[in-house]
């Protein structure tokens, strides 16, 4: 018998060998899916081969540079000129005056970026008609997608001249060219948007009801908004003033262009600074031979630069999250 | 009685609260304010320094040190160079760890850790990505200060964005299209390849503009990795120095003559164009398969 009885029935000769290509074909898709599946995976697991050579190729450049200077005398040290020698022929490598720099800039940043972002913030989540929401928050993202380069080239040719011209001793006479002022302040703009719609993402995310029940008792809508959303929506809050932080803390052009490259342990908006970032430009851009001190001391900067922003980081995304499994 | 002297009468703090609010309304509008006034102040400004400087030939030219001469040639070319190889580079790996963080993988701590992973790396500031391609790409692997070195630092840079973006399309695919595919005996690979990629293509593509549009902008680690801000060739292999036009931008803006402001200006100009037709490229991909989806 050329046909094969199954459950009592003839199966012809073609459908039988379709059959078996069938499970052939089954078997070739698994061993297919599988090869798939590992390189999906492969992919995914490139994003963690991405942190560890960040981590990896941070410390074992800056290795040789803690080496010779001690950790303690870099991170508390209040000197910092690793190319140029002083008068007794020493170079200092105390990371103070870059760290101080680098927050200076971004606390101005913060005091226009907070305040304001907020408000834009409170404004679009309950004070806005859907139309002018929808039409107003995209003109500020652009704000946002602006390259940085162009903030710094913003802040040397028109901020800085603009505060020089108002006239008060201290902006007429007293600023200089680059200082930590001005670029502070482009900062602040820079980030507004990272601010208000972070923040404007938990706001919206407070449940009606809420707001419901405020009004009822009377409230106006300023309470309500300041009594029962921001503060129901304040962890949420909080995590976009850390992000935006965190953000300018790592900016780079903006504080090159703007900001000066005079390292010095100040609070005073109105100095020429330098901030990390702006180190690690500047020392990329000369002409330091690889593997020696002062070109180690760029890793050791970015390593410093790297545990800041993440650490920041780390915290603002738990209370994002910590947030959205409130409600 | 009139009815506000009722109201004021049963709470006599009323009117003063409601002007209190009409106050803070005031600020509101006036931080809305302030942000649209310093975007277009920075917008007026560039326009208005770099206009006289824009003509063709500034598109055609190579850098010079004589402000009527100088061009951003090499640097869009650069541009052009960097983008390709970042994109051919971003976009397969990119939707790849997508796919296997949407339909693939399980729900474990290292599923977990990938997923916390990427979202920090969303926030290392690109300076430091500069750090890590000169210490891995120029140095370790001997690759030098060339277009690839630049192209694959990029990419490292701009791939979680890529992935948060190519995510969400993905998640966006009705998840009845797969139960459909399965129940024709479609294999997994072959439900992500014909059903869940074709429908998340566009919302992968505008991922992958707006990704893109961050690389074009980055300046700091590029710096890094290039140092060369003065070039008068163009790249013809990979393995060739570059600048791009951040770069150059940044070259003028620091140059001390006040011309080289003007010539900076003009090539933000160039630069914003170049992102604005990105970006209306993406609005408009989004704003078809919108259309698309609803009826």
């Amino acid at each position: 018998m050329d046909t094969t009885a199954r459950d009592g029935f003839a199966v012809p000769i073609g459908q039988r060998q379709t059959t078996m290509q069938l499970s052939r074909n089954r078997k070739r898709g698994a061993l297919q899916g599988r090869i798939v599946h590992w390189l999906f995976f492969a992919c995914a697991v490139m994003s963690v081969i991405t942190t560890f050579g960040i981590v990896v190729s941070l410390l074992s450049q800056s290795l040789g540079f803690f080496g010779e200077i001690p950790f303690w005398e870099f991170l508390f040290g209040t000197n910092w000129s690793p190319i140029l020698k002083d008068a007794e022929g020493n170079r200092h490598y105390g990371v103070l005056p870059l760290v101080s720099g680098t927050l200076l800039v971004a606390s101005i940043a913060a005091a226009v970026a907070v305040p304001a972002g907020l408000a834009i913030a409170i404004y679009l989540s309950e004070y806005a008609p859907d139309k002018v929401r929808r039409s107003i928050k995209p003109v500020l993202e652009v704000l946002a997608g602006i390259p940085t380069v162009v903030y710094g080239y913003f802040a040397l040719t028109f901020v800085t001249p603009l505060l020089q011209s108002i006239p008060v001793r201290v902006f007429r006479e007293d600023l200089l060219v680059f200082n930590a002022l001005s670029a502070g302040l482009v900062m602040g703009l820079m980030i507004i948007p990272m601010v208000s719609s972070l923040s404007e993402d938990a706001m919206v995310a407070v449940p009606r009801s809420l707001r419901a029940a405020a009004y009822a008792l009377g409230g106006t809508r300023l309470e309500v908004s300041l009594r029962i959303v921001v503060p129901a929506a304040f962890s949420g809050i909080i995590a976009s003033f850390i992000l935006a932080f965190s953000r300018a803390i790592g900016e780079t052009m903006l504080v090159t262009l703007a900001a000066g490259a005079t390292p010095r342990l100040t609070f005073n908006p109105i100095e020429s600074i330098q901030a990390m970032t702006a180190f690690i430009v500047q020392l990329a851009l000369g002409e330091t031979p690889h593997g020696s001190l002062e070109y180690n001391t760029i890793f050791a900067v970015g390593l410093l630069l790297f545990a800041l922003t993440l650490g920041m980081n780390v915290i603002g995304h738990f209370l994002v999250r910590r947030f959205r499994e409130e409600y | 009685m009139a009815k506000a002297e009722v109201t004021a009468l049963l709470n006599p703090r009323l009117a003063m609260r409601k002007r209190i609010g009409s106050v803070a309304y005031v600020i509101f509008i006036l931080a809305i304010l302030l942000g649209l006034a310093g975007l277009a102040a920075l917008l007026l400004r560039v326009l208005w320094q770099g206009a006289p400087w824009l003509s063709l030939h500034f598109l055609t030219d190579y850098p010079s040190r004589f402000p009527e001469q100088a061009g951003m040639k090499s640097a869009i070319f650069g541009t052009i160079w960097i983008m390709a190889l970042t994109g051919l580079f971003t976009v397969p790996v990119g939707v790849g760890a997508a796919v296997y963080l949407e339909e693939y993988a399980p729900k474990n701590w290292f599923t977990r850790i990938i997923e916390v992973n990427i979202s920090n790396l969303a926030g290392v500031p690109s300076i430091v990505y500069g750090l890590l391609g000169l210490a891995v790409f120029v140095q370790l692997l001997s690759m030098g200060r060339t277009v690839l070195a630049g192209a694959m630092t990029m990419s490292l840079l701009v791939m979680p964005i890529v992935i948060i973006a190519s995510r969400e399309a993905i998640r966006a695919v009705p998840s009845t299209y797969r139960e459909a595919s399965y129940g024709l005996g479609a294999t997994k690979f072959q439900t992500v390849k014909d059903i869940v990629l074709p429908h998340a293509t566009p919302g992968i593509m505008t991922g992958t503009i707006l990704a893109m549009s961050r690389a074009i902008g980055e300046a700091a680690p590029m710096i890094a990795i290039s140092a060369l801000v003065f070039l008068t060739f163009i790249p013809t292999d990979p393995l060739d120095e570059f600048s791009v036009m951040p770069i150059q931008i940044y070259n003028w803006v620091s140059q001390p003559r006040p011309e080289f402001r003007g010539i900076a200006a003009a090539g933000i100009i160039v630069l914003l164009c170049v992102l604005l037709s990105m970006n209306a490229v993406a609005i408009y991909i989004r704003n078809r398969t919108q259309k698309r989806s609803e009826e």
